[in-house]
Order: structure tokens, then C-alpha cells, then sequence
């Protein structure tokens, strides 16, 4: 076997906030990646979690490990090695039919990255998470053997992993079940929302619908706080089967100070929010109904080297309402937040030991670093946990031991079976050591 | 329907120019040394849609079994329409410059090996009076550097080989094409610090079946490189020999 050369690099998350020198190994086989296993290490795919998750002193990349195993499009059953990125899965899936059960926001990340975040999509609360949709995990534990894993075998090792933030061992592959599609057009609709308490119900009595998200304008005051657009997407029933992609534009260089400026973003929101009617109905491609953001490249760079948190939050549905109202108005008094937040209303959460999504409303902001920042976010962590919610792993860089250990009840259990494979002091990210999960 | 034979078929940049030519549909046969990988790569082809894939794993070192594989393949492609010659070693320069046995048998790896291997090809395309020719050389091959001129000097053959080659075989409709990467991200330039000239393996792919599909007798991938190594070329030896690049 050949000897792996590591690359000497400095990483980030998507946010670029922390940043962290780091030895990246990236390995072309499994057995490979077994021979690796002697360091404390984590498995990293597309770079795209935003905060510290996958940053450690010792790196493994499954840049290499990308390839397709079986498709069988009778039945949309896909099995691949966890390097392959969505964007892969779906330029082979949909021209014969097939499209993600769940998909996050964009198609950039890795499978072992979908599934270690165990990400959701605009359609959780009727279909689940990313992981819901998982037949099977094959992963090298820490001590050297790849063991499969499923909701019927080996089950807690699968709870466990999937949400599992890599620190259970290296994902090799999995098989996912494919939702079938007769077209790729979305037939969105849009309506407008008065303000915060309105969209909630909204969001609840539009659940009929596949996907339903809405986006919040955080810089309105006054009369119209917390204005909002509910996106709603159904699948058409007739269009083609072509996942084109116009190449995506690339900002080239980070983003000067006042690019994300109150008064600029204010008009943005206002023209932004101004084109839509009350109620309106379109069909787009489904690419620019799920990725927006994907057509482009380095869309971070907007917020400037120091970098940025996206900070995601859930509350428990019998806690939503006042506790929204609650965190919206610290968040908008701060003035620190960005100028649109994205809302959306979970449905039940899974048996995954770390997983995020609970039954109840999710807000999702960004906020560029900056020295106020910090006490901000350690504020809310407090409420949000005090209200029996929880913060999004991987977006995090930031959150405390205490404060996690209060909203993740199930991080004994899940030391347990990390315990139990082999996976103590070998699987490790900033974020675990910083979480207590050595 | 394209018959494509790949030498060295487990390098990352062949691997992601198969995946292009097995979306068309296009029957492989592959030549490497890691057999789990030419496993992964295999099923993976299959499942983007090439026509066929075959494998044989080797080390392309041994020169007395090419003339069997190179068989082998025109049993499996019958007709063989290209060949990707993708197989080399990046030669750690400052080992070549004690470890004369270190030297020797990277000349064997990218040197001799390529020779033996493109002189059977040769024949065999010369007789079937078609067929493409690519094969991997470097734009470190135009000039020779401190920095890796054992590297440097065994691309320098395979360019001027393939060049005389080139003549050799147009009048029998064959395209010989010579391929000069610069710097590419792939895991045999693992340790090396990544900076603004590097590329991406799936960007030079794209690029050599592009220059493949057109039958381009070189082909400088970035583009960029074709100006840097015309003006590393331009310099004169009087000052040259002075620089470290």
C-alpha cells in the first residue's frame, strides 16, 4: 500500500469562523483510510458545515472517496462511497426519475456530510430528516473494522451516526432510497405574511403542502416586525426530466465592510418584498427552488474574511410562539443579525441520538463575526435551552458544554456507544472537545 | 460509441476523464495497480452508464506483460479507439539527487515503462489506421529546473518521444497527443502547499477529453500554461541558471 502524504493547510467551516491549521490526509481506498486510524481525527467531505464540526488537527478528506456502487432505477435505491456530493447523486438520479426523499439547501455537500449532520429540507415535516431515508451506513470504527449499520442492524451504532457529527467513525458508503418525480419543475407558491405571530400559522395550516419555508424581513421595525414570505413547492406533474445548471457565477475575493450594510440590505428587503403579491403562484426549475444559493460559488466570501455564524435554532412547538417573539426582539434589538431569516415548522423529531429538528418552529440567521457577537449568542443559547430547544451542531462554533449537554438530553447515551466502538479519543473535531465529547 | 483503453487507469485525473467517457456510454478497459480501487473506480463507471468495463491490475513496471495486456484489451475493445496513458510517479527530487537506485527506477517508472508501452500501441494503431494516442507528459517537461529536473527530464523524453511519434504516425490517421498539466490537486501532489496556478482534477479532465474529442496534438491544461512555459522558455540560459524556479 502506498504511504498517504498529508497536506499541510489551514481550514475553516463554510462561515470561515474558527479557522484551524490542520494536517489533511486524503485517502483513494477504504483500507486506505483504516491505515489512518492510529491519530485522533475527522472525517471531512465538502467543507460546507459552518462552524468548527469539521476541523481538527488531523483531517481526513473523502475528496477521493467518491464513487457510485449500484443505481437501480426500478426501485431508486442508490448506493455510494460518502465522498459522492449531492449534486452528483442528482446529475445521475434525475434524468431517470429520481430525486432526493430530503434535501438540504444546497446540493454542495457530501453524502457523509448529509448524513453526519443529518440534514432536513423544506418538506420535514412530512418526510423526516436526510437520514429518514437511509437503508444503510457501511462505517470504519475506531477499532479498524466496517461494520453496517441499519435501523435494524446494529440500530443504536445507526442512531448514533446518523446526526452523529462524525464522531462515531468514518461514513464509507450508505444506500438511500430515492423519491420518484415526473418533472423538474417546482410549482411554487408564494404568499405574504404581516408579521411573526401570522406566519407561524401559516406555516401550520399551509402543512398540506410537500415544502413550505418562509423567509422573515429582520430589518423592518415598527409596524410590519417580522413581515414574512411563505414559500410553498409541490412537484409538477409534467416538464422534463433535465437537471440543468447554468454554470454557476463565483465571488471571486471577500466582501468589502459596507457590502452587507443596514441601509443597503433595508432597500434590498424592501424592493425584495415589494415584488411579490399578496398570493402568487409560479413553476421554476427545481435547482433555483432548492439551491438558490448554489448558483454562487463562494456566496461566504460576502461576509468578509473575519467570517460569519449561521445560527440555527429549534423550539418546542408548545413553546414557539412566545419564546419566537422573545428571541426575534433580542435578535433585532441586537441590530448584529442579518437582513432575512429563514422560518420553518418541524415536524416530529427522530430516534437519532444528536439530531436537531423537533417538533416546533426553526428560525436560521446569519450574523457576521464581530466582538458583540459572542455575548449575543451565549444569551440566546441560555433562553433557547431554558425553553427546551435547541441550536443546529452543524452550524455551530460557538456553544457551551452546559448549555449543549441541556438541549442534546440523549449525549450520554451516545457517549455509550461511541464508548462501545471504539470511537472515544480517535474520532474528534474542535466542536466535540469543545461539547465534551472527547 | 468510443473502444478506450486507460494505462495508470487509478490516477485521480484518468479516473475522472473515464467518468466522462462512461457517460457517453463508451466501453473501458482499465489498467492499474490498486485492485480495491479498480474496483471502487470500475462500479462506479458502470453505474454512469459505460457500455462495458474490464480491468486488469498490474504494475505497469513490468515491461515483459505488456505486450499480454495490451492483447487483452484488443480481446476485450476489440478495436481500440484511444488510449489514455495516465501512469507516473511524481520523483521527490531532493532523494534523486543522493539515491542513484532511487533515480534509476523512476526513470524505469516514467521513462522506460511509457516507451515500451507506446511502442507496442503504436503498432497496434498503426495497423488499424485509426485510433488516438494521449498521454501525460508535464509542462515541468519543457524545461529542466532544479526544483525537479529528474521529474522534469523524463517528461522532456515522453514529449519529445510522442513528438516524433506524431510524425511518424499521421500519415496512418493516428493522433498522438501530448498532454502538459501544471500543477493539479491530486493525491500524488499530496504535501504540497495548494496555491492560485493549481487545478482541480475534474477541470484538467474536462480539458483532455475536450482536447481528445478534437484531436489536439497538445495540450497545455490549465491554458495559462502554455504563456508561462513559453516565457520560462524565452529566458536565457545565461540567466536562467541563476534563478530558482
Amino acid at each position: 500500500m502506498r504511504a498517504t502524504r498529508a497536506t499541510e493547510t489551514v481550514l475553516s467551516g463554510w462561515g470561515n469562523f474558527p479557522k484551524a491549521s490542520a494536517l489533511v490526509y486524503a485517502p483513494v481506498t477504504p483500507d486506505e483510510c483504516r491505515s489512518l486510524l492510529e491519530q485522533q481525527l475527522i472525517a471531512r467531505g465538502a467543507g460546507r458545515s459552518y462552524g468548527d464540526s469539521a476541523l481538527s488537527s488531523t483531517v481526513i478528506s473523502t475528496a477521493y472517496l467518491n464513487q457510485f456502487i449500484s443505481f437501480d432505477a426500478q426501485l431508486g435505491i442508490l448506493s455510494a462511497q460518502a465522498g459522492v456530493s449531492l449534486d452528483e447523486i442528482l446529475q445521475l438520479s434525475i434524468p431517470k426519475g429520481w430525486f432526493l426523499s430530503v434535501t438540504p439547501g444546497t446540493a454542495a455537500v457530501t453524502l457523509g456530510g448529509a448524513i453526519a449532520s443529518d440534514v432536513h429540507g423544506k418538506n420535514h415535516h412530512q418526510d423526516g430528516t436526510f437520514c429518514n431515508h437511509i437503508i444503510s451506513i457501511e462505517l470504519l470504527t475506531g477499532d479498524g473494522e466496517i461494520v453496517v449499520c441499519s435501523p435494524e442492524i446494529e440500530p443504536e451504532l445507526f442512531h448514533a451516526t446518523c446526526g452523529g457529527m462524525g464522531l462515531t467513525g468514518i461514513i464509507i458508503s450508505a444506500t438511500l432510497r430515492l423519491m420518484p418525480i415526473q418533472s423538474t419543475m417546482i410549482k411554487q407558491t408564494a404568499i405574504k405574511a404581516t408579521g411573526l405571530e401570522d406566519i407561524c400559522e401559516k406555516l401550520a395550516e399551509y402543512c398540506d403542502y410537500k415544502y413550505s419555508v418562509a423567509w422573515i424581513d429582520c430589518l423592518k421595525q415598527g409596524k410590519g416586525l417580522g413581515r414574512s414570505i411563505l414559500f410553498l413547492g409541490e412537484h409538477a406533474a409534467t416538464g422534463d426530466l433535465c437537471y440543468r445548471k447554468k454554470e454557476p457565477n463565483s465571488v471571486p475575493f471577500y466582501g468589502p465592510s459596507f457590502l452587507l450594510s443596514a441601509s443597503l440590505m433595508r432597500l434590498f428587503n424592501e424592493f425584495y418584498f415589494g415584488r411579490f403579491a399578496a398570493e402568487s403562484e409560479s413553476t421554476i426549475p427545481l435547482y433555483r427552488y432548492f439551491y438558490p444559493l448554489d448558483a454562487i460559488n463562494n456566496w461566504n466570501r460576502l461576509y468578509g474574511r473575519k467570517g460569519f455564524i449561521q445560527y440555527q435554532f429549534v423550539l418546542p412547538e408548545h413553546h414557539s410562539r412566545e419564546g419566537l417573539q422573545l428571541l426575534f426582539n433580542k435578535i433585532t434589538e441586537s441590530g448584529l443579525g442579518s437582513f432575512l431569516a429563514v422560518i420553518k415548522r418541524f415536524g416530529p423529531a427522530n430516534s437519532n441520538l444528536l439530531t436537531f429538528p423537533m417538533h416546533g418552529f426553526t428560525i436560521s440567521l446569519d450574523f457576521k463575526i464581530c466582538s458583540r457577537l459572542f455575548t449575543l449568542l451565549s444569551t440566546l443559547d441560555i433562553e433557547i435551552a431554558a425553553l427546551g430547544g435547541r441550536v443546529y451542531l452543524t452550524k455551530d462554533s460557538v456553544l457551551s458544554e452546559t448549555i449543549f449537554k441541556k438541549m442534546y438530553v440523549n449525549w450520554e447515551q451516545f457517549q455509550a456507544v461511541r464508548e462501545r466502538y471504539g470511537a472515544m479519543d480517535r474520532f474528534s473535531s474542535l466542536q466535540s472537545r469543545r461539547l465534551g465529547l472527547s | 460509441m468510443s473502444q478506450i483503453l486507460i494505462l495508470g487507469a487509478t490516477s485521480v485525473i484518468a479516473e475522472y476523464c473515464a467518468r466522462q467517457w462512461a457517460t457517453r456510454g463508451d466501453a473501458l478497459f482499465l489498467v492499474g495497480r490498486n485492485s480495491e480501487r479498480l474496483d471502487l473506480i470500475r462500479n462506479d463507471l458502470l453505474v454512469r452508464g459505460a457500455g462495458s468495463v474490464s480491468q486488469y491490475c498490474t504494475d505497469l513496471r513490468n515491461i515483459e506483460e505488456h505486450k499480454f495486456i495490451i492483447e487483452q484489451a484488443r480481446t476485450h475493445l476489440g478495436k481500440i479507439n484511444i488510449v489514455l496513458v495516465a501512469h507516473g510517479t511524481l520523483s521527490d527530487q531532493k532523494k534523486c539527487e543522493t539515491d542513484i537506485q532511487y533515480t534509476l527506477s523512476e526513470l524505469q517508472t516514467n521513462v522506460l515503462s511509457t516507451v515500451s508501452l507506446l511502442t507496442h500501441l503504436a503498432n497496434v494503431v498503426q495497423n488499424q489506421n485509426e485510433g488516438v494516442l494521449a498521454v501525460i507528459s508535464s509542462v515541468a517537461g519543457d524545461r529542466g529546473r532544479a526544483s525537479n529536473y529528474v521529474y522534469g527530464s523524463s517528461k522532456a523524453f515522453i514529449t519529445a518521444f510522442l513528438s516524433g511519434l506524431r510524425q511518424r504516425l499521421t500519415p496512418f490517421k493516428v493522433s498522438v497527443i501530448t498532454i502538459k498539466p501544471g500543477f493539479v490537486d491530486t493525491p500524488m501532489t499530496a504535501g504540497f502547499k495548494k496555491g492560485m496556478l493549481w487545478a482541480s482534477p475534474q477541470s484538467v479532465a474536462a480539458r483532455i477529453v475536450r482536447g481528445i474529442d478534437s484531436r489536439q496534438d497538445e495540450i497545455y491544461v490549465p491554458g495559462f500554461w502554455r504563456v508561462i512555459m513559453f516565457a520560462i522558455k524565452s529566458l536565457p540560459t545565461s540567466i536562467f541558471k541563476y534563478l530558482r524556479l
